[in-house]
């Protein structure tokens, strides 16, 4: 087995999650042995390609072509099914992109493929597979056999590897590229500088109708920078769907059903009743901090612990209780 | 200009859903309900918007199911689509993705079509595969995750929403759009509608989905969350306890 790695870079830099799609292969390579390549598709700046070799894969193949760069589904779709051959594992992490162009690559080898898994190992000469269904209220035990392998892993799910001795080395590959003409990019509204992505945060600071308005996410979002600027922990705002729906905060802050799931290290819900379809969206973060007047709100029923208290008292004192201990 | 649907019907998981006690399904009594999964109320009403746009156009909904996806398509009729088709097949929950799309790319070649538009994912198995299947094998260029559209035949410009921010694409037609949240409101199907679709006829096509080496063994509940406690001090108390806890007991910060 041949695992290969997509990884996803966006401004020279490559994204984290792609690191936990090497976790994950490396855990199978233990048992399973075998090769491990990172795929580089668009250009690296030098100190990110530097950063990927200190994982453990035995190589880094940086595929040439013009036509690559910026990211469209289309070409990356099928330069990775004319690098793929029938004994290869290709995983990717399922970000937004990742769940997009997976199926794209597997629809060209004419393969079924595994999205968002949350666990991997091989059986019998197949791969068995776990996912969350029905809004994370099961867990899915799957079953595929494909060749090649595809498959799509949750962020936050697994460990990125530790650092090894061992370098990976670099291997330049010319790779051809039709590409379409039925697309072009016209141009990307960049988020603010700094701003991280809620899927990819330790920690979210997330707030309901209990927030009162724009306002109060403001308050969240102080605690968030906090959290940036003084530690190594990547915090994020998050936000109930009654929030986004009145108005308050963007929908790139939804935790839930219509929105995104989560499962940061800890996570803080301020004035969030806990209605079902925000749970399904939070319910494996690590742990989960619940702060709400209500001492009836079905929010204290899957938090770690919960302060019955009006959030705008506490929020003052968390971020001077945090400033403390971090950093 | 000729628009295709795709629709999904799928438990509301906004109520309480459990797995049945030998893996086998999910409980299925009468305390589940069924709806129109909620990214695909966003491709129906983004079809009447761009139809009403235009002043002409056709849309066509269909969906992979049993006799259950009726209901679905009917409303789909209510809301004012020209055709419904059932793609009929047994034991739809077993279909994997890969399949689905087959059956759906096959019969969108048949069928013809300027645009398909779905839901970014179906809210009962999330794999988030079909649409980029579909517009593979049928060789067509793909938006996912659009929360803005803007059709001038034989082009569209479609927003949609990355990682990374807004992104804008104009892409040439036949296309292939996935909805975001975002996109629009849906809206409710008035009382005419349902009298109206009451008389149309939902066209019902075999659907021969093809065997793939992918099978759903075995649904388990998910981890259960350890019983929490409420730090019932008062508040500055609560805060110093919860900052202890977080770091000393769970190791975080």
């Amino acid at each position: 087995m041949r695992y290969r790695i997509y990884i996803e870079v966006f401004g020279g830099s490559f994204k984290g999650a792609s690191l936990e799609a090497l976790g994950a292969a490396l855990l199978l390579r233990e048992k399973a042995g075998g090769e491990v390549e990172l795929l580089v598709p668009e250009p690296l700046e030098s100190e990110a390609l530097e950063e990927l070799r200190n994982y453990g894969a035995d190589r880094v193949l940086v595929l040439k072509n013009p036509g690559l760069s910026p990211y469209t589904v289309e070409a990356h779709a099928e330069a990775l099914s004319s690098l793929i051959e029938d004994g290869d594992f290709l995983l990717f992490a399922a970000t937004k992109r990742g769940l997009e162009l997976a199926p794209r690559v597997a629809a060209y080898k004419g393969v079924p493929m595994a999205s968002k898994a949350v666990e991997l190992k091989f059986e019998d000469g197949h791969l068995n597979y776990t996912k969350f269904l029905y809004g994370g209220k099961a867990l899915g035990h799957f079953k595929l056999s494909a060749k090649p392998l595809i498959a799509s892993v949750m962020p936050r799910t697994f460990e990125v590897p530790q650092a090894s001795g061992k370098r990976s080395s670099v291997v330049e590959v010319e790779i051809e590229v039709k590409g379409t003409s039925q697309v072009k990019n016209l141009g990307l509204a960049e988020k603010e500088k700094g701003g991280v992505e809620i899927q990819e945060a330790d920690v979210i600071f997330s707030g309901g109708r209990g927030m009162g308005g724009p306002e109060g996410f403001r308050l969240l979002q102080e605690l968030a920078d906090l959290v940036n600027e003084k530690g190594d922990l990547r915090a994020a705002v998050g936000a109930s769907r009654s929030a986004v729906d009145s108005g308050w905060i963007d929908h790139s802050h939804q935790v839930g059903q219509t929105g995104k799931v989560v499962s940061p290290e800890l996570y803080f819900a301020f004035g969030i009743s806990g209605a079902l379809q925000h749970i399904v969206g939070m319910r494996n973060s690590k742990v989960i901090v619940a702060v709400n007047r209500d001492p009836e709100a079905p929010i204290f029923r899957i938090a770690d612990y919960g302060i019955v208290e009006d959030l705008f008292k506490v929020i003052p004192l968390l971020k001077e209780e945090l400033k403390k201990v971090i950093g | 200009m000729k628009i295709l649907v795709f629709i999904k019907r799928v438990p509301d998981t906004g109520i309480p859903i459990r797995v049945k006690p030998d893996g086998s399904d999910i409980v299925r009594e009468e305390s589940l309900t069924y709806v129109t999964n909620p990214y695909d109320e966003y491709a129906v009403e983004e079809a009447l918007r761009i139809r009403e746009k235009l002043g002409e156009g056709e849309i066509v909904a269909a969906s992979l199911g049993d006799d259950s996806a009726r209901d679905v398509l009917k409303n789909a009729l209510a809301l004012g689509v020209d055709r419904a088709v059932l793609l009929r097949t047994e034991n739809p929950d077993r279909v994997d993705g890969f399949a689905t799309a087959k059956v759906l790319a096959d019969f969108a070649f048949n069928e013809g079509f300027n645009l398909i538009l779905t839901g970014k994912e179906a809210a009962d198995m999330s794999d988030s595969q079909v649409p980029s299947y579909v517009a593979s094998l049928l060789g067509i260029p793909q938006a996912s995750y659009a929360i803005g559209l803007e059709v001038n035949p034989p082009s569209l410009v479609v927003k949609r929403e990355t990682d990374y921010g807004v992104e804008t694409l104009e892409l040439i037609m036949p296309a292939l759009i996935t909805c975001e949240k975002g996109l629009n409101e849906p809206r409710l199907p008035t009382l005419r509608g349902i009298m109206a679709a009451r008389k149309k006829e939902i066209e019902v096509v075999p659907a021969h989905a093809p065997a793939s080496n992918h099978e759903l063994l075995l649904l388990s509940p998910p981890p259960p969350r350890k019983q929490g406690r409420i730090l019932d001090v008062p508040v500055e108390e609560a805060v110093r306890e919860l900052i202890r806890l977080l770091k000393e007991e769970q190791g975080i910060l």
